[in-house]
Parts: C-alpha cells; structure tokens; sequence
C-alpha cells in the first residue's frame, strides 16, 4: 500500500518547525516516530499534504527529575522510557506502559509525544497521563491532561502547536497497568491501571470510550475503605463503550471492573 | 540390494542458505526490462452493478501506458475459468466466471478494470482516479436465508442460491432408534484467510515474434496454470511457459487460477510491455480464497455401553460468488466424518450455497479439519452424555483391522489408532491431568484437557478417483531423472515445494535408489519449461507419497538399464549382477565393481547392448493404487479464565504416524506449523463481514488475527510408524495433518474446561468475548435467571 | 519533488534522489537492489520488513526513506562476513528455523538485534522479543531453539531455564 504523494520538510528546531506548520496550513503533519501516522498513510485513510520531520530536533528526548516531577521529553521513544532507570525508579509504571506499546521495533521509533498527540483511545500513555494529571508542554502553552484528550483523536493542539514533553508526577507505589488483549503486541481491548500515591489510588481506564477514562468512583470507593473488589465495582460507572470487533460494549464495561479489580490486587 | 543410508536422516535443507541469506528469489524479486505495474480496480460492494466506468481522469495520470476493462479483456481472453467436480461431481448451477467483471459484481474486492503505470508507485494513484458507478444490490451473507425463497439472489440472473445438494448416503430414519443416547449438535467452521507470508503475485512477458508467453507467478502447481491459461488465451501449451519460483507459502490458496492469473498475462498482451502485479495484505485477505467457512448439523448415537450406532451429517458450505476451482473439494468432510471409529451407520449430504463473498477454496486439510472437527466433537458428547471418560470411548470404538473399506467405500491402508493414543496419553500425563483439573475446580480453576484421534486420506491420488474428480487429469506424478556423462544426477518432479524441503528430501530418496552421493543430485520443479509434459504440484499432503514415488520410480528405471549396460560389460548374465551402494559388480567379485557413474559414462560410449539407446535417463508416471492414511493423537490442556473468557493454551501435545519418514526433522516442522494453523482456528482467525452490507472488517492483520509466538506453547511431539501399504517407500503425507487434528483438540479442552457450567459447544473462534458471554448466560441460567454478578 | 537521500547499506554509500513518500523497504528493495528484506501486510504487524537502521531493528516498510538520510542501514545481506554465514543465519539453518523462507530475514534482523541487547535469553524472553515477527510455517518452536542455538555460538552462558510467561490477558 502506497501513500499519496506529500512534501517533505526537515525541522532542525521547534520554532523551525511550527513554521513549516504555519507554511503548510491544517494539511501538514507532524512526522516523530510515523508508527501511527505511516500506517493510516499507507491505507490513505491520512493524505497529508506535507509531513514536517521533527526527529531532528535535539533536546526532545531528555529524562529529567525535577523536584517532584517527571519531565520526559516528547520525541522519547518508548525503548528508552522502557529502560531509563530514572523512569524505573521515579514512576515505574510508566517503563512498564513503555514496554508494553506495540512490539520491539516499534518501541524503537514510536515517540511519548506522537502517542499522546494522536490520542487514540486505545492508546496507553493517555490513561497514565490523565491518570496522574500529567501536564502536556507544547510550544505555546502548557495544557492539564484532563483537557488535552478531548474526543477520539481529538485534541485542543492548534495547526502549529507540537508537544514538547510531558511532566507526569513521580509516584513510586504501589502499581500496576493490565493491558487485555489477544496478541502480545495487540492494542489494549480494554487496560486499567492503578498507582497508589499521596496515601490513595489512581485508577485509569484505556479503550472504554473515545477517550482515556480516570475511574474517579473507583478511587473514591478505596478511599472510604470499600474493597477492591468493591471498588472495582464502580469502574464501568458512566462508560458508554462502543463495540467492536473484539469486544461488545457490555464485555468491555465487565473487563473494566475485573481488570481494575486485578490490576488494585496485583499492584506491586 | 542398496543399503538406505539417506533415508532417514536429518539432513539439513539446501534451500537454507540462500533462503537464509535473503537470496530467495520470490515473485516480487523479479522483474523485465520495461516492465509496467499493474493496479487492479475492485468493486467495493458485496454485489452492485455497474453502471459506468470512467477512465478520464485516470487516462491522464502520470505514467499511465494503459486502462483495461472487460471489452479489451473479453478480445484475448475466452471462456470461463474453471471449476472442477471435485467431490461434487453434478451440480445444480456454477455461476459462468470471467476473470473481470462486466455488468455485475459478486463479490467484494471482484475486479472491475486496471491500470497499468511505467513506475510502481503511479499505479496506485492511478487506480484511486478511475471513477466506477455502482448500483448496490442485495448481498446474500447468510447461508441459512440464503436457502429460503425470498432471498435475494447473489447473482441477478439466477434462479436461486443452491450451488449442489448432494447425498452420499441417505438418511434411515430408523438407525438413531437403536441408539441408548443421541446427541445434536450445529457446528460451525468459520471463513478463514490462509494468509501465507508472502502475497501472491504475477509477472508475465509475451513475446510478439514468438508468440509466447512466459508467466512468473507464486503458484503451488504451475502446469495446472499453464494448462488453464492455454486454453484461456488461445496459446497453445508448448508456447506458454509458467515459472513458480520460491514460493513463500501456500497452504492451499496458490493452487486455482486466480483472476490476476489471467488478467495479467492478457494485459502483457495487449500493451506489448511486460506487466507485474503484486497483491498487497489487504487484497489478500479480500480476494485470495477463504477456507472452511462451512457449519454441520451433526446427530450421533451409541450404545449404554459407549458402542457408536449411527452418525448423521448434513454439510451446509458457504461456496461464495462463484465456485472455486476446487471449491467443491471441502465436501470430502462427509466422507471422512466417521473418522478413526466402526460405526454402525453413517449418512451424509452437502449442501452448496452461493453467496456474495470471495469463492472457498482449499486451505491446510481441505475438509478433513473439518470432518475430524465434527467427529471428534460428537465423540466428547456421546461421552458427556454417557458419563465415560473421552479416551475410553475412542478405544472401544477404533477401527482395529486393516485394510478397512469406510461406509464411503474408501479403503484405509494401515493404521494403528490406540497405539498413537496412548503414546500421546503417556507423554500428557493424562491421569496426572485429570487429577489436577479435580483439584482445580474445588479452587474456581478451569482446566481442560482435550483429544483428538485424527485420520485422514491424502496422497492425492489414484487416477480412478480423482480423474472424474479434477474433469479429466488424474492426479498421478511425473519424474525424470537424467544421469549425465559425469555422473552427476537431475531430478525433474511435477511437485512444487513452498516450504516442505523438496530441494532436500527428494534427494535423499535418489541417493539411496540410485547409490550417488547426495552432492551429485540436483532437484528441479517449478518451471513447465523442465522435465515432462505435465506436473501436478504440491497440496493435499502428496509430495511425497504421489511424488517421492515418481521420483523413486524413475530411478529404478536408471537402475534397471545401467544394470543392463552393466551385465553386458562385465559379459554376466544380469541375474549375476549385484547393485549395492550405488555399484555394480558380478556375484562373488565385489572387488570387481563399477560405480553407477562409470556406467552413465559408458552409456553415451560404443558397444551398448543390442537394442540399448545411449544415455541413462528415465522418465516415470506414478499412479498410487491408493490415497494413503496418515493418523494420530493429538492432546491440547488450557486454562479457561472464567472471568475474562480468556483460554491459556499450556500444553500441546502431538502423536503423529506417516508411515516411514525420509528426513525427521522436516516431518517435525511440518507438524509444527499445521498445529499452529489449527490452533489459530480454534482460538484467533475469523474473517468477519457485516451481515447487511457485505463489507469486509477484517481487511487487516490488525483485525485478522494470525498469532505470534507468544500465543504458543511448545509442541511436545511423539511418533509411531506404520508403514503405508500402499507404496514401496512405506510412506505417507503429513503436511496437513497438524491443521487436520488441532483446531478439535483445543476445542474439546475448551468445552473440557467449562464442563462444570453445564456448556456441552463452544464454537470456532473461541474467543474471550465469546466464551465470556457463554459463561455468563450459563451462570444465569443456573442460578435460576438471577444476574450473574461477575 | 524529489529529496537527494544518502545512507550506507551493509558499509557501501548509496545516494540517491527520491520521492519523500518512496517506503523505507521499497528504497532497499527497488532502488538499492537488495531484495531479500520482504513485505509480507500492509499494517505494520508481520515484521518481514525489519532491517537495523543505526543498530535498531525497525520495521523498514513504516519509515521513508527520506528518514534514513546519513543513517547506517544492515539489512539480511549484511550479515555474513567473507562469505562466512553469521550464526543466526548457520542456527537458522541447523535448527531447521524456517520453511518458506520468507519471513526468514525479518526473524534473523529482529533476533540479532535481541542477542545484542540480551545476550542471554530466556525462551520467555525471546518470545517476546521476537513478537514482532510473524511466521505462518514453523509454528514457531524451532525458530525459538534457532535463536537459542546462535546465542549460545555467539558467547551467551548457557541459558537460564525458562521463566514465567508473559501474562498478558490480566
């Protein structure tokens, strides 16, 4: 499968980037890791006008703990996330969310930032982000997790605005991500992850609804005392999941409850 | 007498190295000079007419030579591709099939006209620009609606939706009476796409001065192609030339000619260029033939005592727009649903159904999956329903004494059914198992544990049967075999390896015959060019039994006549004359001896025999006097996750008997890859269309699930042998045989598993969804209606 | 328009100019000559495409060439040295690893990449280090003990017995 023909830029900087954006209009995209945006280019289901290459740009794939923050650079990939020891060791669930995105070579190109931009629902880093209200960083502004994952590839990020990283809070309890799915290197039917932190839980939900879900009823039920398996119970609260071929909307809401229950009893 | 040394032996392949080194030469390597690319335009819809198509815009994108629609095709192509009997041998209607449609599309992914473009990459955007107006009909996709009156007709013209209606043998409405338990049962097979790694693809060249043809393609039997496409473009045989070379799988999808097969050639034709097409993924799992996709409605009957009385079988098979060329080959799962049992009684009839779907075709096992699927699945309810334990009802009922004529009137030629079962029962640990799964659901666990004793009939096969089959060629095999001055040997065989090591083993069969050394031979298929007039090609589990025994036969023939020119060198009567390891010498003076390459020397010299020609080389047809019967006993143990439906595949196990074996190890590859075909059946691959439109959703293999390693244990094999009777190599088929016994094994630990539910059937894919919502509907309805809570 | 695109491909220097939307795979294949890396899905799944580009094994049919400018590329050509086979490609073929072939390059560029980030593995680990590749002949047993053979030929201590596997169904 051939994509249609588009113009080619290199960006050697973010500025020089969002100008390329700028130049080539609503029609332009960003080209990081391209796992996403090749694949749909191939099928033309994206006709693309023109891709900006950012991979060029350095300085956006540094680790950095500062404070009580994690800042992880946009173009890093997921290989690298997966390994960091500052990862490991400041917010642990997120290196093994990293190790578990696609297959081995794709964790060699596809980028924190691409995934995050293209807000797939089924997409892991967006629970984990809206999960711990991470912070996205573009060019121009800083936007709050909760208002970055508008609707199912939908995002608030202007023509030429880039995500630059992303400053998720470091949590080093008790976690644990469950991604379900039927091949290893499957995208989540549904996953649910949970993170103790700041003496209670966060629970997010992926592929429960066009966008990331953060089980709020479920925390609030641990933290009144409620069992897991209790809580857990209140994880498919106000979903209205879509079917597919994998999974019908009432499966997906029961993978919800049993995957969140699992994922409060397992985390490690 | 020769002392077989080769035989037998694991000899690594000599396609390895270049296969290993990314000197494959497959399909898409190959190119002519000038070649242009060829983008083939598809109908979108299920079923539509045409109403326009509009070549304009398209006409006048970069690099376009030329548009072809069915009025260029329709001047060098002639008459209608070909569906064979088969199994089937009287059909009520087979849908005439042009390899490009005029006024009606049938199918989704039917073409509908091409575009040929100087670089590969305009041929696409060319292709998006030609403009098609459809009118979009009614898409026939149910096979039971399809039957009904009402139905719309999957083409306009027709009468109906019937393709065949055929009885094997006739019901008794009185035979089930005499059975203690009856059990019933709907099974169904799901459409799969055999999804080989590489997609098929054609290159042809037509030369005008010649006026020849020469034809690359990724094909399982190129003569077959050749002899079709003879007939299609009105050139004669000796003037078209069709070369497979390395094949990146098959598993049945590369044996019928496709509409490419046609199209393209035609178009190197009528543009004067050499043109190539190659299918993408897409295109594949759209238009390439699907497999199975068939459902049974089964009836069985036995004794107290677990002695069966009768099985009833009705096949309803989902043909597609058009028949298949062997489309009606996968009736043959009647004739093969009693299995490795005595029945009393057995009926059989299958039932054709035409739809607005891409054709079925043969896909690993062709019909014995099935007929060991809905066998071994009546066995495990007969013993459900008479409380005895699944091993002990198989054993009470195998076929014992051999040859044993079927109901069906098939001979099997040996067999040793228990031995294999308990060799696989041995390596389980079944009653360990057993035990396990007791203590497991005094836990909440769900262990199962799942047989399958298998058989099957391959070999394809003696003439008698399968000339009226095929509507006039038997599927006999050819070999030549030429021994040259120096001594060195070819072997020429109508086979075509895709993956099964022919470059190997056929040798190793030579060597031992012939006495050469294995260096000296060198093996040759896949060009029509080569060897004799006709080839049959590799399917049906018979390169070995069918061609192994043409290339045996041919080199007995050598033998013979250097044995000849050898007694009248050694002026010795030839009943005097020993051949031993590859030498000749008279009796009682070894030292004495001559090579068999000093005699193929001597065969191109002076002073032959009165009557003898020069050389020594041989041609040979083999016509097997009968299919050959493979079987074994296949275990599969999984862990059902009752909250999620998820099934954990923990162990397989594979107890397989083909008779004698020429190389071990690929024996045991073979069995690998037909189990993991058969387990993905049972648990992942499912082509799904929607019921209204027609439209594919399982386009990709994001959505068309072909597992990865991660989804397999390891296969724990074990092996009996029992000579085939049948040959003078002892040898049977066992390409399918892993396909043919697992997808049933996983299915019946499955149903094993949820047993404690009271769920008696799982369906094909098993899939977490799926066993989740059986699982709950059996939880309601044991408590009584109550919401489950999980 | 077209880009001017210069990589090395198994140590030689190519250049060339392209169209930006000219496929990774197909540059190797069409423009380079090298025809032993495969294109077996249009998806992304079925890992017959991986080459290593600057040592990662990436699956060459979702980048553009364009993305390649000044890399250094190894694709399945590259790996026997002085007519030598590299021990994948001699484990491979002792342990009778593949059938058609055609996933073959993919499995080997994907393995030598895992070998050389975990010298070691366990089978847990190579299965899920070669869950990228997909391969529809072996059922995939002896390609898991091919791996294991090079990585013992290749100065792995002998592998550590199996470890748990991969739970990834929750």
């Amino acid at each position: 499968m051939i994509p249609a023909a588009f113009e080619y830029a290199r960006a050697s900087s973010v500025e020089e980037a969002a100008k390329l954006l700028n130049k080539y209009g609503e029609d332009a995209k960003v080209l990081a890791g391209g796992h996403s945006l090749i694949p749909l280019m191939r099928l033309r289901l994206a006709q693309p006008k023109a891709l900006v290459d950012i991979n060029g740009i350095k300085g956006l794939d540094q680790i950095k703990e500062q404070g009580s923050k994690l800042h992880i650079g946009a173009l890093t990939r997921h290989v690298t996330i997966q390994n960091s020891a500052v990862v490991k060791d400041k917010l642990p669930i997120l290196a093994e969310v990293a190790g578990e995105v696609g297959d081995n070579q794709v964790r060699n190109m596809g980028t924190i930032g691409g995934v995050v931009a293209h807000a797939d629902a089924a997409g892991d880093y967006p629970t984990i982000a809206l999960m711990l209200d991470a912070e996205i960083v573009t060019n121009q502004r800083t936007i709050a997790a909760k208002d970055f994952f508008k609707d199912l590839f939908t995002t608030p990020l202007a023509a030429d605005e880039i995500v630059t990283e992303i400053v998720f809070p470091v949590a080093n309890g008790p976690h644990k991500y469950i991604k379900f799915r039927r091949r290893l290197f499957d995208w989540a039917i549904v996953g649910a992850a949970a993170q103790k932190m700041n003496g209670g839980w966060r629970i997010g939900l992926t592929n429960v609804g066009p966008t990331p879900v953060r089980a709020k009823a479920v925390e609030e039920a641990l933290h009144s005392g409620a069992k897991p398996e209790d809580a857990a119970q209140h994880a498919s609260d106000g979903l209205n999941p879509s079917g597919d071929l994998r999974a019908s909307p009432e499966y997906k809401k029961h993978l919800a409850r049993v995957l969140t229950k699992r994922a409060i009893e397992q985390a490690g | 007498m020769a002392v077989t040394t080769m035989i037998g032996a694991k000899i690594h392949r000599r396609e390895d190295p270049r296969l290993v080194s990314g000197e494959g030469r497959y399909i898409d390597d190959f190119t002519r000079p000038g070649t242009v690319y060829l983008s083939v335009v598809r109908s979108p819809h299920a079923h539509a007419l045409i109403k326009s198509v509009d070549i304009t815009a398209a006409s006048k994108a970069p690099g376009v030579v030329a548009i072809y629609t069915h009025k260029d095709f329709a001047k060098v192509i002639s008459g209608t591709m070909p569906a064979a009997p088969a199994f089937v041998a009287e059909k009520k209607q087979i849908p005439p099939r042009f390899p490009i449609a005029e006024k009606e599309v049938v199918y989704q992914g039917e073409p509908v006209a091409v575009v040929l473009t100087e670089a590969k990459y305009q041929s696409m955007d060319a292709a998006n620009l030609i403009e098609v107006e459809y009118e979009p009909l009614p898409a026939v996709m149910d096979l039971e609606q399809a039957l009904e009156a009402k139905s719309p007709k999957a083409h306009s013209g027709a009468p109906d939706n019937l393709g065949w209606d055929l009885t094997y043998i006739p019901e008794d409405a009185n035979v089930m009476k005499e059975a203690d338990v009856v059990v019933k049962q709907r099974i169904l097979q799901q459409r799969l796409a055999p999804t080989p790694m590489e997609p098929r693809g054609v290159l042809a060249e037509y030369s005008r001065p010649d006026q020849s043809m020469t034809i690359w393609m990724s094909s399982q039997n190129p003569h077959f192609i050749r002899l079709f496409l003879a007939g299609a473009l009105g050139i004669p045989e000796t003037r078209i030339r069709v070369i497979s070379p390395d094949v990146g799988g098959g598993f049945g999808s590369k044996i019928s000619p496709y509409s490419e097969d046609y199209l393209v050639p035609a178009a190197a034709k009528l543009s004067g260029r050499p043109v190539k097409w190659i299918e993408t993924r897409t295109e594949s799992i759209q238009t390439t033939t699907h497999g199975r996709g068939q459902y049974f409605d089964v009836e069985a009957g036995a004794k107290k005592d677990g002695t069966l009385v009768a099985l009833k079988v009705t096949q309803y098979l989902d043909i597609g727009a058009y028949v298949g060329t062997f489309g009606a080959f996968q009736a043959c799962a009647c004739l093969l649903s009693t299995g490795a049992y005595n029945w009393k009684h057995v009926s059989a009839r299958t039932v054709g159904i035409l739809t607005n779907r891409v054709p079925t075709d043969p896909y690993r096992g062709a019909g014995r999956p099935e007929a060991t699927h809905l066998c071994e699945r009546m066995i495990d309810l007969l013993a459900d329903a008479l409380h005895m334990d699944p091993a002990e009802i198989r054993r009470k009922n195998f076929i014992t004494e051999f040859p044993h004529t079927s109901h069906f009137g098939l001979v099997y030629d040996s067999g040793a059914y228990e031995k294999a079962m308990d060799m696989a029962m041995e390596i389980a640990g079944y009653e360990k198992l057993r035990r396990e799964q007791a203590e497991g659901r005094k836990k909440g666990r769900y262990l199962g544990i799942g047989v399958s004793a298998w058989i099957e009939i391959c070999g394809f096969g003696p003439s008698a049967a399968t000339a009226p089959a095929t509507g006039g060629v038997a599927l006999v095999e050819s070999a030549q075999v030429r021994v040259f001055p120096t001594g060195s040997v070819t072997v020429y065989v109508g086979t075509h390896s895709h993956g099964q090591g022919h470059d190997t083993t056929f040798p190793q069969i030579v060597a031992d015959t012939l006495g050469v050394p294995y260096d000296m031979i060198e093996l040759r298929h896949g060009d029509t060019a080569e060897g004799p007039a006709f080839g049959y090609g590799t399917y049906g589990s018979r390169s070995l039994a069918v061609g192994g025994m043409a290339v045996h036969k041919a080199s007995m023939k050598v033998v013979n006549k250097a044995k000849k020119l050898a007694a009248h060198l050694f002026e010795a009567a030839e009943e005097d004359v020993v051949f031993d390891q590859g030498h000749f010498y008279v009796k009682g003076s070894p030292d004495k001896r001559k090579a068999l390459g000093e005699i193929a020397f001597a065969s191109f010299g002076a002073g032959l025999p009165e009557g003898m020609e020069h050389g020594l080389e041989a041609v040979a047809y083999y016509d097997p006097s009968n299919f050959v019967w493979p079987f074994g006993t296949h275990i599969a143990v999984v862990e059902v996750d009752a909250e999620t439906g998820a099934v954990d595949l923990q162990r397989y196990i594979a107890v397989d008997d083909c008779g004698n074996i020429i190389n071990p190890m690929i024996v045991d590859g073979q069995i690998h890859g037909g189990i993991a075909q058969g387990i993905s059946q049972a648990l992942y691959e499912e082509v799904v269309y929607d019921d209204e439109t027609g439209q594919l959703k399982t386009g990709t293999m994001i959505d068309y699930l072909v597992p990865t390693m991660n989804e397999f244990p390891n296969f724990e094999l074990g092996r009996t042998i029992t000579p085939s009777p049948t040959n003078e190599l002892g040898v049977k088929g066992i390409g399918e045989a892993g396909t043919i016994a697992s997808s049933i094994a996983v299915i019946n630990a499955v149903c094993d598993a949820l047993a404690p539910f009271g769920i008696k059937h799982v369906d094909m894919p098993a899939s977490p969804d799926r066993l989740w919502k059986q699982i709950k509907q059996a939880r309601e309805h044991s408590n009584g209606g109550k919401e489950a809570r999980k | 328009m077209k880009h001017k695109v210069a990589t090395t491909v198994n140590g030689h220097k190519h250049e060339h100019e392209v169209e930006p939307r000219l496929l990774l795979v197909h540059y190797l294949r069409d423009v380079v000559g090298l025809t032993g890396t495969h294109i077996g899905c249009d998806t992304s799944q079925c890992g017959a495409c991986t080459i290593l580009v600057d040592g990662k094994a990436i699956k060459s049919c979702t980048m553009f060439a364009v993305q390649a400018e000044g890399r250094s590329l190894t694709t399945i050509e590259g790996m026997a040295k002085d007519g030598e086979l590299h021990p994948l490609q001699q484990a491979f073929w002792d342990e009778h690893g593949l059938q058609c072939g055609y996933c073959t390059p993919g499995f080997i560029m994907a393995a030598a990449y895992l070998l050389e980030q975990n010298p070691n593995p366990t089978e847990d680990e190579i299965r899920r280090g070669l869950e990228g590749n997909l391969c529809r002949c072996t059922g995939y047993v002896n390609i898991v003990k091919s791996v294991q053979s090079a990585a013992k030929t290749m100065g792995g201590v002998k592998s550590q017995p199996a470890g748990q596997p991969a739970a990834r169904r929750g």
